[in-house]
């Protein structure tokens, strides 16, 4: 048994409490303290790159002369000084902490000065005089392509068998999509901050989603056991997967400059150092062909798909992996062949961000399905709604439920999803009402999609699915709570506090949600993959649960019962079932424990069941479980200019048993609008040369408040418990991004109605992120097409 | 005047939270966030150090019109401290009630979500402060987008922090903070030149004219400094380092706002936040552009002076300008007066970043003739438009600012008498299709009419391409906004 009365009560009612986030009160007077807010040791230094103007080139020669006569420079960091491998990679050995003879993208830190100040810092870096030998550099996808620079070799998942499907479909079509890089754009840039003491452990604070690693990695280019390193993170100021593995460097700089230099040093990134340094989300190159029947239903898919993964591997690989398992997004292929290379450019190494590959892999396939639709003249909402997959509950087959890679889509609720959505937005009569405003504006157009969100929870490599947590209790009834998550602001410590509280029967304020440290927790697995309430509220719960059998053993002396176990945790009381008034407190059973010497600390553990897949063919059944939402997005579109104006978005989500409502709520509408900023606004621009374009706030434009339409409601599934995780809740950080590619089908759906005739657009072409420009170029197309050719109905394969 | 005759090489003081601060040995050139971030408030975030995400927001005290206390909104990594001297600043830690009420800005926030990560929050809270104890919002509505539009939020897709802000309907102000002990008095008739300085930066405030005038030629090297909305990126960035800044938000006569029935006569060191309110309905071309001029905190502080001075050829003011026929007022050093001199708009701009100011001139006003209303047979339609990839707060692709002067309503029937049709984004500056416009003139507006016009300002200049956009994308809408402007304003044809 697994509740408290109130904790049936919360789930009966499918939802935990709708409390705001445990730090709410700390983030709006600003006593939040985040890493670069706290108290500074006396004479931290601060640490400032050199950074490459090339973006490929042989260093010949490295002077600091003139930046170690500047007031205030302590030392420049020089790869001899690294007491390990000059190596700071998760675990793909590629990345040197310091280049030792060549760099490879436009700004990459060549060596870093470490200064009394923020001044002599920058100063010292601008006299450091590096000569550089140029080399002949790939800068863009389509260069790497031709040159066939990779970073491994292709990776391919094969169902049924493509090549007769597509030889004997009715339709084929072949298609290509492009999409742009996007920058994590959190709000607090990368920062570290290290100190060695005499006997040589090091201390470091950093802003990362993934201390362990970080810990990892400093313990390897310091050359000192893990247990001599201890990395924290307090909180940040937004991740995203930006922090996962690029807190890495910085955290790695700091390290070595204050084992070098005997004092505590900060390395914090600029804004434009932020953007340039660290990598983004993958740009991908798609292409496909497609076979279809005549009333949409897709018969066969073969895709490939190269990502640019920069100049280092970083985690491209499972990037790329999880884009090819999400190509099929929320629709069945009875046969489907894709495969997914990494490209090697000299750009930043690009890197985890929100869905992971999941987001471009599901962008192709939306694309594939606004293809089909308009190919046959077809409304793209009922071509998708036909093609969605249904399994034995939904009208449907096991066969017509199993994804590419041969796992079951089990739990499947997306059909359900879509109906409840078409309804509570009215599709039928918003269609209707687009049509006749579309009849009556010539110059301006709108136009709406509906787009599903189905997506895999679990690390792809399997080994991640583990976490583990510590809970402390002190004689006076106050409790720590440690677990090996970070949080950055998804609410991932004020879940935990619900998962804790509810199992001990205590009220959240009894805890502290202590900042994340590899002292506390060991060997965890970065907070990304949407994992970290999964993993985490589990282990927190075993801990939890381990205290309160010891605790229950007392408190049933107290009472003078025999059977502990059935005793119930609730509302800060113990006592037995139907016997509330008969009861002892939280605290005084507490008390009662030290005094009779059993311990008031436990660990907790937990590792994902029953998760497997083979990396050589990608079939198995790589996630636990799925997240499913659905979007309708509408928009108007400016036909002189370009430019889109959202007017309404309805989301129906997933979440299982909400954990906590109000963060979950939090979750999908700003992942709804992070996502819509990737497919419209957000361009991350790279010059010929290599050199990133973007580098701040003022060039790189994210949505504001006036980009996020009135009308936007949000609805949580209900009655949706998921069986086998906590609390039958879902994971919610990844998912709700790719609610967002709705808003990029939608103003294809305007595009297409420039047309001169309804249903004219046969193809509407739309690069991502579909900026103004693009987007008037594809109006332009649409007009120009639709008079040019007479659309046919049958196509001929190409 | 000079420095030497100003109180020299002292620090100074402002009030922050209701507490003296000493600038100490801080030059007056540093940041007001890095000063306070100095002082251990360490609640005022740095995202960006370019006044583009609201994060370090913070309020300045002062009073407005009537009087009664008032907050403005600004983006401290953008003011240098020394133009805060006897100023009176609240930060995050200020706006907290006695003892540990929330304010209910603050308390709104909690109650909505408002707050993810909580890097941004800080700013949001001061940007609501400010709009929340504004003299003259209607506390029956909540606090409108506009109040937040300068604040970039990763997290939360802004959709709490809308619901927080409307939920401050009916949330009267119940007093001020405590720390808020008296809210500054900004008025400016005891005022006389001051000067501060630290580490042998000097920032010399006139008062007058005449006096800046002098300060200039004195100190050749010395940069101006109105609302330090562009320059304070270069201070904050570290780029430029001046000795001597000469800063002119203290000249009342820099920023009057003067409008008649024939003329609106904007001051060169008007806040445009002060244009916005106060000029509203008067020139909508301009309302339209300062709309979408920036956000909230940049408005607060930019002025139409330093938006001229700059010379830069995506500025969002001079296409309207030229559309409007302004006329710029430059003052320069004479004998014993300053001389004037009165520069069309179309003179104004001479190349790339390039104006006729002379070193030692300053701009002192804008004058922008009022259509005439009483002559009935003329109908003056004008209107601005900026394109740019974000709607809200973006440096623009192209802009347009069109006035088009006719025998009748616009329409296919129309005859145009006078037309000036003004860009920004498609030249080294800021341009008038010259030729075009001239063969506008006497041509009906028909059907054919517009798209030979469209096709003609897509061919009239030779834009570059850059991040923004191509130059194919702005010569295309070069044409198609005029497209956009006559079929927005066509009374018959759609």
């Amino acid at each position: 048994m697994s509740g408290t009365p109130s904790a049936a009560a919360a789930r009966s009612r499918g939802h935990g409490a709708a409390r705001s986030h445990e730090s709410a009160v700390g983030h709006v007077t600003g006593q939040a303290i985040y890493t670069d807010d706290q108290p500074r040791p006396a004479g931290m230094l601060t640490a400032w790159p050199v950074q490459a103007p090339h973006a490929h080139a042989r260093i010949v020669a490295v002077d600091v002369s003139r930046a170690c006569a500047i007031p205030g420079v302590v030392t420049v960091l020089t790869p001899d000084l690294i007491p390990g491998p000059n190596d700071v990679s998760g675990h793909t050995h590629d990345e040197e902490l310091l280049p030792t003879s060549e760099i490879h993208y436009v700004g990459q830190a060549v060596t870093w000065v470490i200064a009394e100040t923020d001044e002599a810092a920058r100063a010292g870096a601008d006299a450091v005089d590096v000569t550089y030998e140029p080399l002949p550099a790939l800068t863009t996808i389509d260069q790497a392509m031709a040159a066939a620079s990779w970073h491994g070799p292709e990776k391919r998942i094969r169902h049924g068998d493509p090549d007769t499907a597509l030889a004997t479909a009715p339709n084929v079509l072949d298609g290509e999509v492009r999409m742009g890089a996007q920058d994590h754009f959190y709000l607090e840039t990368q920062v570290s901050w290290a100190s060695v003491d005499a006997e040589g452990n090091v201390a470091v604070h950093s802003s990362t989603q993934h201390p362990s690693e970080t810990q990892a990695v400093i313990a390897r280019v310091l050359g000192v056991a893990r247990n001599r390193v201890t990395v924290t993170c307090l909180r940040m100021g937004g991740g995203f997967g930006g922090k996962e593995s690029q807190a890495n460097l910085p955290a790695s700089i700091a390290a070595l400059a204050s084992l070098v230099t005997g004092r505590a040093v900060r390395a914090r990134l600029t804004r434009e150092q932020d953007m340039v340094l660290t990598g983004k989300r993958h740009p991908f190159d798609a292409r496909y062909r497609v076979g279809f029947d005549d009333d949409g239903r897709l018969l066969g898919l073969d895709a490939q798909l190269v990502s640019d993964g920069g100049w280092s591997l970083d985690l491209s690989d499972p990037v790329t992996s999880r884009a090819m398992f999400h190509i099929d997004n929320a629709y069945h292929y009875p046969n489907l062949q894709v495969t997914g290379r990494v490209a090697r450019t000299n750009t930043t190494s690009h890197t985890a961000f929100r869905g992971f590959g999941g987001p471009q892999g599901m962008l192709v396939g939306e694309d594939v399905l606004d293809r089909v639709a308009r190919h046959l003249g077809l409304t793209p909402e009922v071509v998708r709604y036909r093609n969605l997959y249904r399994g034995p509950a939904e009208g449907g087959s096991v066969r017509t439920a199993t994804t590419h890679y041969g796992q079951v889509v089990e739990g499947n609720r997306i059909v359900r999803i879509w109906d409840e959505l078409s309804a509570r937005a009215d599709l039928d009569a918003r269609r209707a009402e687009i049509a006749t405003f579309n009849d009556g504006s010539q110059h301006v157009k709108r136009g709406l999609a509906i787009t599903p969100v189905k997506f895999g929870i679990s690390f792809t490599n399997t080994k991640f699915n583990q976490a583990g947590a510590l809970v402390l209790i002190y004689t006076d009834g106050s409790i720590q709570l440690n677990h090996g998550g970070t949080e950055m602001g998804q609410g991932l410590h004020t879940k935990m506090l619900e998962v804790a509280a509810l199992t001990l029967g205590v009220a959240p304020t009894r805890f502290r949600a202590m900042p994340t440290a590899t002292d506390k927790v060991p060997n965890t697995s970065a907070t990304a993959a949407s994992s970290g309430s999964d993993l985490n509220g589990q282990a927190v719960r075993q801990a939890c649960l381990t205290l309160r059998s010891r605790l229950a053993e007392i408190a049933a002396l107290l009472l003078n019962r025999s059977a502990p176990e059935d005793l119930l945790f609730a509302d800060e009381w113990i006592h037995p079932p139907g016997e509330a008034d008969h009861r002892v407190s939280f605290d005084e059973v507490v008390a009662q424990a030290y005094a009779r010497m059993v311990s008031l600390s436990a660990t907790g553990y937990y590792r994902t069941p029953n998760i497997h897949w083979d990396p050589a063919t990608g079939i198995g059944k790589p996630f636990h479980y799925y997240a499913f939402g659905a979007a309708l997005s509408e928009v108007e579109l400016d036909g002189f200019t370009g430019c889109f104006r959202l007017r309404q978005v309805d989301v129906v989500h997933d979440v299982g048993d909400s954990l906590n409502p109000l963060v979950d709520r939090g979750q999908v509408e700003g992942g709804f609008v992070q996502g819509m900023g990737w497919v419209t606004m957000e361009e991350v621009v790279w010059d010929p040369a290599g050199r990133l374009r973007t580098v701040g706030p003022s060039t790189y434009k994210i949505p504001t408040v006036a980009e996020v339409p009135e009308r936007f409601t949000v609805h949580l599934l209900t009655d949706a418990t998921q069986d086998r995780t906590i609390h039958g809740s879902k994971a919610v950080g990844e998912p709700p991004f790719m609610l967002g590619l709705s808003v990029r089908e939608a103003i294809r759906d305007a595009v297409a109605a420039f047309a001169p005739t309804p249903d004219a657009a046969r193809r509407v072409p739309l690069p991502s992120p579909a900026t103004p420009e693009v987007t008037l170029r594809a109006i332009d197309a649409v007009r120009a097409q639709s008079r040019a050719e007479a659309p046919s109905r049958v196509s001929v394969a190409s | 005047m000079t420095i030497r005759s100003a109180t020299v090489g002292d620090g100074f003081t402002l009030t922050v939270n209701g507490r003296r601060m000493d600038s100490g040995a801080s030059p007056p050139t540093r940041t007001l966030l890095q000063f306070v971030r100095d002082q251990g408030l360490v609640g005022t975030k740095e995202g960006c150090g370019e006044g583009d995400c609201g994060a370090c927001t913070v309020a300045i005290a002062g009073r407005a019109t009537d009087g009664s206390p008032a907050f403005v909104a600004v983006n401290s990594c953008l003011v240098p401290i020394g133009v805060l001297a006897d100023a009176e600043v609240i930060t995050v830690e200020g706006v907290t009630r006695r003892g540990s009420d929330l304010h209910p800005v603050q308390q709104a926030l909690v109650e909505s979500a408002g707050s993810q990560c909580g890097y941004c929050t800080p700013g949001f809270v001061m940007s609501m402060f400010a709009a929340f104890h504004d003299p003259i919002r209607d506390t029956d509505c909540g606090l409108g987008d506009d109040a937040v539009e300068g604040n970039l939020c990763r997290c939360t897709g802004y959709v709490p922090i809308r619901r927080a802000c409307q939920s401050l309907a009916g949330v009267t102000p119940a007093g001020l903070p405590v720390s808020v002990a008296t809210v500054g008095d900004t008025g400016t008739a005891s005022r006389a030149v001051t000067a501060v300085a630290a580490r042998g930066r000097h920032l010399l405030r006139p008062t007058t004219i005449v006096e800046t005038l002098d300060l200039l030629a004195e100190h050749p090297e010395a940069v101006l400094l109105a609302g330090g909305t562009d320059l304070g990126i270069e201070l904050s960035h570290h780029r430029i380092d001046p000795t001597v800044t000469v800063a002119i938000d203290h000249v009342a006569e820099l920023s009057t706002l003067d409008i008649t029935d024939s003329r609106v006569r904007i001051g060169a060191a008007l806040p445009l936040s002060h244009l916005e309110h106060r000029a509203r309905g008067v020139l909508p071309a301009l309302d339209e552009m300062i709309h979408w001029f920036a956000a909230r905190q940049i408005r607060n502080r930019a002025t139409i002076g330093g938006n001229l001075g700059t010379g830069s050829p995506i500025g969002d003011l001079p296409p309207v300008l030229l559309a409007l026929d302004a006329v710029v007022t430059v003052a320069g050093p004479g004998q014993s007066e300053p001389v004037l001199r009165e520069v069309p708009i179309d003179d104004f701009f001479t190349g790339y970043r390039t104006t006729v100011l002379a070193p030692g001139e300053i701009i002192t006003a804008v004058t922008i003739a009022r259509p005439d209303r009483s002559a009935r047979d003329e109908h003056v339609v004008s209107w601005s438009y900026k394109v740019g990839k974000r709607g809200t707060d973006d440096i623009s692709i192209v802009a347009a600012a069109f006035c088009l002067t006719m025998d009748a309503p616009m329409g296919p029937t129309a005859r145009v008498t006078s037309a000036r049709l003004a860009y920004g984004g498609v030249a080294a500056t800021p341009v008038r299709a010259h030729a075009v416009e001239s063969s506008l003139v006497g041509r009906i507006l028909d059907a054919d009419t517009v798209t030979q016009t469209a096709a003609a300002l897509g061919e009239a200049f030779t834009p570059l391409d850059d991040l923004r956009a191509s130059a194919r994308y702005r010569r295309r809408i070069t044409g198609s906004l005029f497209e956009k402007f006559v079929h927005q304003f066509s009374a018959v044809a759609r």
